[in-house]
């Protein structure tokens, strides 16, 4: 079988890729999802505030999901579920697998990477103490409380104050538990301003900054974890260890994106982000494969994922029908300064749109500081941020006119200053 | 009654059990966890050592270089993973060189075969992730590694289907002489047996001085472990050791059998036998040794870390015979490493003596194979396919990290022996052993058990009673 566009994985980013391709032209997409239902992660996020800049109005995650999955049917593109792929090869023949047709293979002339990520676990950050049941990552127990509708722990203490911990703390006492506290090992949470309001300051649980988990007791479940505070280097302070009692331990700490497949592809890919290396179009190194949502780099607004993988939709529409712009030069977007990475990392300006978004996160939190973009040595923007942190994804927007003054540009810089 | 009970479903007691089904005992293991391989079999560093450090002449020697020549059949005929990849001992002194050369002759002595010192150059051109520090390093070609859980369960499984019966859950709490027979006491009820055989690792101590007046004892001897994800597959092809030097017995680095890496283990005393905790000075220790061998460790990829627990004795000596005053009872006691290594030949070395003074008849239709699990992910597309057409089940993904299917996870409830927990499942097929160790896959696991045993989620634990998941539903408690 041969495929113009396939799109891996029916999540937010691949409904968002594949509609924006249609309404760009393309007519024989398909999109590949391995779960039973299409929508994501966002099935198990059923809180709401998801669609505010969307929608214009606040959703839950299963309600934000159908209005695409409601666009997809209308538009007749063409899905299949509990399907796997297990392989793509650099020609792009994709393999699938599933219960229902077995083992095959898909031709694509272009194909969208939108598989998501996973949560990373606890020995990533070698926590010590002892292993029983009872400690969970923050997204597992999402799915158990609230998809199975089942409890997994009466007393709670969490570590990562991540929006998924953040979440799941509120979840937990809305369902009846009592979480002691969130412990966040850096000077500043994960999440979102909103989360640690609405679900931890609403309901008076304490947030702990500079505390992390120095040890777990139980041989059988979890009976306490010890707290301690951690010093500049995040090394625990002797002398100021608590121990919590407790049945239960939720990480929040950090997503892995998913690309196996990726690695399998060699396509060439960000040590930050564990994500790949795209252009301004979200292509690859590896021509006619695109990249968006959380498998690109960890998102923490799905409105923002379903943007950019809008634009993932478009420029693989481009690509199939020959119009992509070959001309002019990759420019490197270099991020110093507190700026972690960049999403895109080149730019090509005749090939960008009239408005290109670079997406990057800051490493740390900045007060009254300035975002600032640089071609070569001259600042073309200077934008003051009242606040900066890792938790919030932050982004510049570039106008095509902005850069057309300029000839043969070596490089563009992203750089956080202060006053 | 039963002729034979064996105390423990280790490596060791599995392996001694396999033995003896050749022949028509009445046999049962009892174990005080709810499945085999729950005790220092799950947690080792899985080397095959050659066989160059233990004192000559002793009986670990003699086990060690017989077991690593066994291992090799065994795994074939058990169809357990074992890769002969070869061990590095590494020295960074030049003043140490003649350590290397010690060692070396002790292994010739012991009968280790091919051993060959190397010079540095040598040395990095097998492995160029080495620390160009070092000076020189002994090449043993027949070290090796294997999988212990898979061998213990192998071993387990065959034994299964060989008419060995397997309790769980049935600590053993005391145990009487009697005239002819011995009554063991556990806690689920007594159990009579004309022979014993203690292979309660590091519990053989406790187990041996219910029935003997002379007393031995076991030392728990800690090691902390951590594990990297299968990006690193290509650090070290390797077994790499440290030569032992005045800052201890040395970090090894080594592949698994399944294309992870692990460094461990330390080497600490302490009290409690079942203290599995990892502490921050030990994962510590590992990863700083760990960088003497390594350019550069990437402590980034580290996806867990775990402890073993040795059954040291001082005599540093493996204690197997039949006990002094106990016509019987027979000892398989302070198995510390190389212990994995020597299993194949404990094994039958235990056999010989039960048979050779309590002798029977041999079984005609011993079983000698056994059949892995189908493994998905090692599988050539057509292969997949077939199996994919006879059982669907096995194209629906569980793991995503090392790829594993529901019809892996329903194969490994329902053979002989079959997993009734978590880590049961993970042991047995590797579902939760990867890169987000189970993050994505445990609610898939847990409804897996819960529907193939029966069960509701609540009643499905980690390893046995006590280690549940689900503590009840949803706003019960409000
Ligand atoms: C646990 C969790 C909680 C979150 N909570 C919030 C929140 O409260 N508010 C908010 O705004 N954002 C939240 N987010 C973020 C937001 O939901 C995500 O950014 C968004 O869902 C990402 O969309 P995606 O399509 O990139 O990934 P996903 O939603 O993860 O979708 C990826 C899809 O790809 C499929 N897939 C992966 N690999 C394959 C393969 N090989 N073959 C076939 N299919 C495959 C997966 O099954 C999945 O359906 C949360 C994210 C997570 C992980
Ligand atoms: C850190 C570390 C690294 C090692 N590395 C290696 C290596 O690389 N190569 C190697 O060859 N060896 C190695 N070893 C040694 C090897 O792991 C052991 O020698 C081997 O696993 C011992 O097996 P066993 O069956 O005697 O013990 P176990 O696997 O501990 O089995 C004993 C069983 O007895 C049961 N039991 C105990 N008491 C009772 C009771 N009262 N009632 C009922 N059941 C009871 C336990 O539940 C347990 O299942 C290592 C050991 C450690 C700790």
């Amino acid at each position: 079988m041969v495929k113009e566009l396939v799109v891996i994985g029916g999540g937010p980013a691949g409904l968002a890729a594949a509609l924006s391709a249609r309404e760009n032209g393309i007519e024989d997409i398909l999109i590949i999802e391995r779960d039973v239902q299409l929508g994501g992660i966002l099935n198990q996020c059923i809180h709401n505030g998801f669609g505010l800049h969307t929608f214009k109005e606040e959703l839950t995650g299963p309600e934000y999901a159908q209005r695409y999955i409601d666009l997809i049917h209308e538009n007749n593109i063409d899905y299949v579920l509990n399907t796997i792929v297990t392989h793509i090869s650099e020609d792009k023949v994709i393999t699938l697998m599933s219960a229902k047709d077995g083992l095959y293979h898909i031709s694509a002339k272009s194909i969208i990477l939108a598989m998501g990520c996973r949560e990373r676990p606890r020995g990533a950050l070698n926590i010590p103490g002892k292993r029983p049941a009872g400690i969970y990552s923050a997204g597992t127990a999402q799915r158990l409380v609230n998809i199975e509708g089942r409890m997994i722990g009466k007393k709670v203490v969490i570590l990562g104050s991540g929006d998924i911990g953040l979440i799941m703390a509120r979840r937990m006492v809305l369902e009846g538990a009592d979480v002691q506290l969130v412990a966040e090992i850096m000077p500043f949470s994960g999440g979102l301003t909103r989360n640690i309001v609405q679900c931890l300051d609403d309901y008076g649980i304490p947030l702990k900054l500079s505390h992390t988990v120095v040890d777990i007791q139980g041989d059988k479940r979890v009976e306490s974890v010890t707290i301690a505070m951690v010093d500049k280097s995040l090394q625990p302070i002797p002398g100021t260890e608590k121990t919590y009692e407790c049945d239960t331990l939720l990480l929040s700490c950090g997503l892995i994106p998913e690309n196996e497949l990726s690695h399998q592809l060699g396509i060439s890919m960000n040590q930050v982000t564990t994500g790949a290396f795209v252009n301004e179009s979200l292509e690859t190194n590896v021509e006619g494969i695109f990249a968006c949502g959380n498998v690109l780099h960890v998102h923490d607004l799905v409105d923002y994922v379903s943007e950019e993988s809008k634009q993932a939709g478009q420029s693989a529409s481009l690509y199939l029908k020959g119009l992509q712009n070959k001309e002019g030069k990759d420019i490197r977007i270099v991020t110093t300064d507190g700026v972690r990475y960049s999403v895109p990392s080149t730019l090509n300006v005749s090939r960008m749109q009239e408005r290109q978004i670079i997406r990057f996160r800051v490493g740390r939190v900045y007060r009254d500081a300035y975002v600032s973009v640089y071609v070569d040595d001259t600042r073309i923007k200077h934008l003051r941020k009242r606040i900066l942190t890792p938790g919030e994804m932050e982004q510049v927007l570039l106008r095509s006119d902005e850069l057309h003054p300029f000839e043969n540009i070596d490089q563009i810089t992203i750089k956080i200053e202060e006053v | 009654m039963y002729d034979i009970v064996v105390i423990g479903a280790g490596v060791i007691g599995c392996s001694i059990a396999r033995e003896l089904s050749r022949y028509n005992y009445h046999i049962l293991v009892l174990d005080k966890n709810s499945d085999l391989c729950e005790g220092t079999s799950k947690a080792n560093s899985g080397i095959v050592h050659a066989g160059y450090d233990a004192k000559q002449g002793s009986l670990m020697a003699k086990m060690n270089v017989l077991g690593n020549q066994l291992m090799p059949k065994l795994c074939e005929d058990l169809d357990v993973s074992f890769v002969n990849n070869g061990s590095l001992v590494l020295c960074f002194d030049k003043t140490q060189i003649e350590c290397l050369e010690e060692l070396k002759q002790r292994g010739i002595s012991n009968g280790v075969k091919g051993l060959e010192i190397l010079t540095k150059e040598e040395v990095l051109l097998k492995e160029p992730h080495l620390n160009h520090n070092v000076v020189a390093a002994l090449y043993a070609p027949s070290g090796g590694i294997v999988c212990p859980f898979e061998l213990t369960i192998a071993l387990g499984e065959n034994a299964c289907s060989n008419g060995v019966t397997f309790q769980f859950n049935s600590e053993v709490i005391d145990i009487k002489k009697q005239e002819l027979s011995y009554l063991i006491k556990t806690k689920t009820g007594d159990i009579k047996t004309s022979i014993v055989i203690n292979a309660a690792g590091v519990h053989s101590d406790d187990i041996h001085n219910f029935v003997e007046q002379d007393k031995i004892k076991v030392i728990p001897r800690k090691g902390e472990y951590c594990l990297l994800d299968k990006e690193c597959q290509n650090l070290v092809s390797h077994t790499i050791f440290q030569l032992p030097n005045e800052y201890g017995k040395g970090i090894l680095v080594t592949p698994t059998v399944h294309g992870n890496i692990i460094l461990g283990p330390t080497a600490v005393d302490i009290d409690d036998k079942e203290n599995h905790q990892t502490t921050k000075q030990g994962l510590f220790e590992v990863l700083s040794k760990a960088g003497l061998s390594l350019i550069d460790v990437p402590t980034k990829q580290i996806i867990t870390s775990f402890t073993g627990v040795r059954a040291h004795r001082e005599a540093h000596e493996f204690l197997i015979e039949e006990a002094e005053h106990a016509a019987g009872f027979f000892d398989v006691a302070g198995i510390e490493s190389p212990g994995l290594a020597s299993s194949p030949a404990i094994g039958q070395y235990v056999a010989n003596m039960v048979t050779t003074k309590y002798p029977t008849s041999k079984k005609e239709n011993f079983i000698s194979k056994r059949k892995r699990i189908p493994t998905l992910s090692e599988l050539s597309f057509d292969e997949q396919t077939k199996l994919i057409k006879e059982n669907p089940l096995y194209a629906n993904i569980v793991c995503r990290c090392e790829m594993v299917s529901e019809g892996e996870i329903v194969e490994a409830i329902h053979r002989p022996l079959g997993a009734t927990t978590v880590d049961g499942i993970k042991r047995r097929t590797r579902a939760g052993m990867g890169r987000c160790q189970a993050g994505f896959c445990l609610p898939k696991t847990i409804q897996i058990l819960a529907r193939e045993l029966n069960k509701d989620i609540s009643e499905i634990t980690k390893t046995g009673e006590g280690s549940y998941y689900i503590t009840g539903y949803n706003k019960e408690d409000i």
